[in-house]
């Protein structure tokens, strides 16, 4: 192979001092970086090989190792920064599109950072939740344009509803993308905080049919995994149109992650590629969708909420206003900052537009047709603490979907590499050697705490403003102001300025 | 749709009488209740809502309008006469008191829809509608006019000032009504407008309000989906309008309506009977941005009733109590003993536990009805 000139990103710092050449580091590191030089008797590394995982610094015994930034600087441009030459030299060696994992990197503006909140002061006491009930229930699905009432009974019975202790879900992972021990993690962390994961479009796992209760089950456009059997274990359902890390573009598993276990639940042959198409053959239009939505009804006996999945594009707005008319009882956004398994770098980094702006259109058109209220919205793709959930519901949102946030919950440190499969935390991988590394049970309770901690931050900021139950807060856009926007950004949120 | 909603915090003093027989009685009595919670106001607005008041009129709606200018007035009486029979009008009786300064103009008219609007609108309801629409129309559209009430054999007296300075002013003594409420105001702040003192009302509702709503956001965006355009600056106008929409538009009885702005807690819900649970879920799942959160005590009249009502967590007062045909409710209990001061019950409801006291006549025509539904 001809010589490449890739420089490394990532220099790898042993204390030789504290080393005790105890190897863990070699046997952590699955890309390769360590390796033991037996003629000087000392450790030695590759730091081209390393990805920034952090794995064999959190596992060294004895703290021996630091990873750095690599020092070397090109001279200074600041038009061709280091990621557009590496990217080059990439392609310039390979000739392909260039893949990566999670969601889109790049410095646009963050606009949860860009919104504060209100509290009260003197004339409307605060609430402390550790005293004062607080509420954080979450009904999402279908509500009728109004409630019958005949002779003082309920006259028609409420759509089916998913049912939320917090208004946080775990978002679309599938597996195969992610390990069985890390959809085992969320499965049993959603079942013990009273929310829902999301299967993704990879099918169900036989171990997790004891979770469907708490189980979102996802169509997509490859319809991996989808039988009777799958539609009737979960909660609910949810189309899988588009995605915010690659709106526009399908999915690619290879071959060589489909396994046994993954093969058998994604139904397809060993060691085939999983290939999900762009858009779904059957869906050209909306009234396609329509009645694919209706399908899933009618399978599942009117007994499940059907939601729809979109990514957040320029239209958005207009999009989630035809999937609302179409009968979806929930609107998913995925904002451009989702992450992913595995995108097209400039896909993901490149298309779609910030949920925040996402969220306060549809909300917005939804609300200006005056069929808000009977239509859930759900967003994610960057959320990163509670506060951002405060936001995203004081905007519109009725919950939130949390992918990378929960996988780093169970250990992910953003190194980006999940479409190579070889994730040093047991994560984004299905080598079995890899996957042992993430314990269900440990993870479990991790991701776990994570929804109680941030709910329990929730609540604070509620109690803050003088609210004790979450519906009061949905679509509050008086509760936000914003810092550091102009006038047409502030505009497009629905929110004053700070000061106002 | 944009944010014109100031949103006005207020502290304040509230008290209202039903004769539950339909006995009218003199507005004297209101006025000593308000005034013995003085310290509750602080001369910022004062005002009081009187049913039965016009029985001469009865079928009219009775439109109390403020105006900056003649020219509002004529502006707006010509709309007026365009989509109404305006059967009387004049200006509403005053007399001079000291403290009150600047008042704008008042004045009232009966009117009726019009026949050729009736074919239209063959329904009550449609008539309603038509007259909530236009009463949302002068208020937004025609500079300096602003509509107080619009219920039928009922008006809203209110403006800046004390509650007594204002009953005083409006000659509230010469009107006999069945209910009466009144209010007091604490703004923290204040654009001094007459408009914005209390009650609000719209068609028969009429609302004094004390306390601070959090959920105003979430509130007024929900109605907005159903036309209501909040044009003043205080969360009383969203009560009303959270009323008028459960109980007019949706067709909710009021009993329900109460469970909606001061809900259960889902702890509360879950302890409930199957049957009652599914109610409660279902009304808490649909209408929760409905929910009224934060301190608040309310009294709601309509025609037939009044409705004293604590948020959920009672962190505002309120008191109630019975003597004969009459039901009192007020912030304080010195309110209501000022004049009557040997009531046969006196209570403090627990948040969110209504207190309705209905009309007999109210009560008797839904039996008889419900008799003979079933
Ligand atoms: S484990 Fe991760 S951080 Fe450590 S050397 Fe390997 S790739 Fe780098
Ligand atoms: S894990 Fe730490 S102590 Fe062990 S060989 Fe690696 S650097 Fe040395
Ligand atoms: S899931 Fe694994 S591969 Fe993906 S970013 Fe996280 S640590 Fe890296």
């Amino acid at each position: 192979m001809a010589l490449s000139l890739l420089t490394p990103m990532f220099k790898v710092e042993r204390d030789e001092e504290l080393c005790i050449q105890c190897k863990v580091c070699m046997r952590q590191c699955v890309n390769g970086v360590h390796w033991y030089d037996e003629e000087e008797d000392r450790m030695r590394c590759d730091h081209k090989k390393c990805v920034g995982c952090h794995r064999c610094v959190v596992l060294c015994p004895t703290g021996a190792l630091t990873v750095k930034k690599y020092p070397l600087e090109f001279r200074e441009n600041a038009h061709w920064t280091l990621d557009y030459i590496r990217s080059i030299y990439l392609q310039a060696e390979t000739g392909g599109i260039l893949l990566t994992g999670m969601g889109n990197d790049r410095p646009y503006p963050v606009y949860w950072d860009h919104m504060v909140l209100n509290a009260s002061q003197v004339t409307n006491p605060s609430i402390d939740p550790l005293r004062e009930p607080m509420e954080l229930k979450t009904y999402l699905g279908r509500k009728p344009k109004a409630v019958e009432i005949k002779n003082g009974k309920l006259a028609e019975k409420l759509p089916p509803q998913l049912e939320l202790d917090v208004p946080i879900m775990f978002s679309a992972m599938s597996f195969g993308s992610i390990s069985l021990n890390a959809v085992k993690s969320l499965a049993q962390a959603a079942r013990e905080t009273g929310t829902f994961f999301n299967t993704g479009e990879g099918g169900l796992h036989r171990d997790l049919y004891e979770y469907g209760a708490n189980t979102i089950v996802q169509v997509a456009s490859g319809r991996f995994g989808v039988d009777p059997d799958y539609l009737k274990a979960g909660a609910g359902i949810e189309i899988k149109i588009g995605q915010g890390a690659k709106p526009g573009i399908g999915g690619h598993l290879p071959g060589e992650k489909v396994g046994p276990e993954v093969s058998a639940t994604r139904m397809i042959p060993l060691g085939s590629d999983a290939i999900s198409p762009a858009p779904h053959h059957d869906i050209y239009s909306i009234e396609d969708l329509r009645q694919l939505i209706f399908s899933l009804k009618e399978a599942t006996n009117y007994e499940k909420p059907v939601g729809v999945k979109i990514a957040a594009v320029h239209n958005v707005a207009a999009i989630a206003s035809g999937i609302a008319r179409a009968g979806a009882d929930f609107v998913a956004i995925d904002g451009f900052r989702g992450g992913t398994g595995a995108a097209p770098l400039r896909t993901r980094d490149n298309v779609g537009i910030p949920i925040e702006f996402a969220l306060a259109a549809v909300d917005e058109r939804l609300r200006r047709e005056g069929i808000r209220n009977e239509v859930s919205i759900v967003v994610g793709g960057s959320i990163r603490n509670s506060a951002d959930v405060v936001k995203a519901i004081a905007l519109g949102a009725d919950a939130v979907y949390i992918g990378t946030a929960a996988l780093i919950a169970l250990g992910c440190h953003l190194c980006q590499k999940c479409n190579t499969g070889k994730c040093n935390w047991g994560i984004a991988t299905q080598d079995p050697y890899l996957v042992k590394r993430l314990n269900p049970e440990i993870g479990a309770r991790r991701a776990a705490n994570l929804i109680r901690a941030w709910a329990h931050e929730i609540k604070e900021l509620l109690g803050g403003m003088g609210i004790n139950a979450i519906e009061s807060l949905r679509g509050n856009r008086l509760m936000l102001r914003g810092i550091g926007l102009n006038e047409k950004e502030l505009s497009i949120l629905g929110i004053k300025a700070a000061g106002e | 749709m944009g944010n014109f909603c100031e949103y006005l915090p207020s502290g304040c003093a509230i008290s209202g009488i039903i004769n539950k027989k339909g006995k009218r009685f003199n507005g004297e009595r209101i006025l000593e209740s308000i005034a013995v919670m003085h310290e509750r106001s602080n001369g910022l607005g004062g005002g009081f809502a009187a049913y039965g008041i016009y029985p001469e009129f009865k079928d009219h709606y009775a439109l109390h309008v403020f105006y900056d200018s003649e020219k509002a007035r004529t502006d707006t009486e010509q709309l007026l006469q365009e989509r109404f029979h305006v059967d009387e009008s004049g200006p509403v009786p005053t007399r001079p008191v000291r403290a009150i300064t600047r008042p704008p103009l008042i004045w009232r008219y009966f009117v009726q829809v019009k026949p050729q609007q009736k074919e239209k609108q063959i329904f009550s309801v449609e008539a309603d509608d038509y007259l909530v629409a236009t009463v949302m129309e002068i208020n937004e559209k025609i500079p300096g006019a602003f509509v107080v009430s619009s219920g039928k054999n009922m008006g809203v007296f209110k403006g800046v000032g004390y509650p007594e300075d204002i009953g005083e002013f409006y000659r509230i003594d010469e009107y006999q009504g069945y209910i009466w409420t009144a209010h007091g105001r604490f703004p923290t702040n204040t654009p001094g407008w007459w408009g914005g003192a209390h009650p609000f009302t719209l068609l028969d509702w009429s609302v004094v309000h004390n306390g601070e709503i959090s959920s105003y956001g979430a509130n007024k965006r929900f109605l907005e989906m159903f036309g209501y355009c909040c044009t003043l600056q205080t969360d009383t106008e969203v009560i009303t309008y959270v009323f008028d929409f459960l109980v007019r538009k949706q067709g909710l009885p009021l009993e329900l309506a109460v469970k909606v702005v001061a809900a259960p807690l889902w702890s509360e819900i879950e302890l409930l009977d199957p049957e009652q649970k599914e109610l409660l879920t279902t009304l808490r799942a649909v209408y929760g941005n409905l929910l009224l959160n934060g301190p608040f005590s309310i009294i709601l009249a309509t025609g037939r009733e009044i409705l004293a009502l604590n948020d959920r967590i009672k962190l505002r007062p309120l008191t109630a109590a019975e003597k004969g045909d009459e039901l009192y409710v007020a912030s304080e209990e010195a309110a209501i003993r000022k004049i009557c001061p040997h009531p046969d019950r006196v209570w403090m409801p627990d948040g969110g536990e209504p207190v309705i006291g209905r009309l007999q006549e109210c009560i008797e025509k839904e039996t008889t009805e419900s008799a003979e539904l079933a």
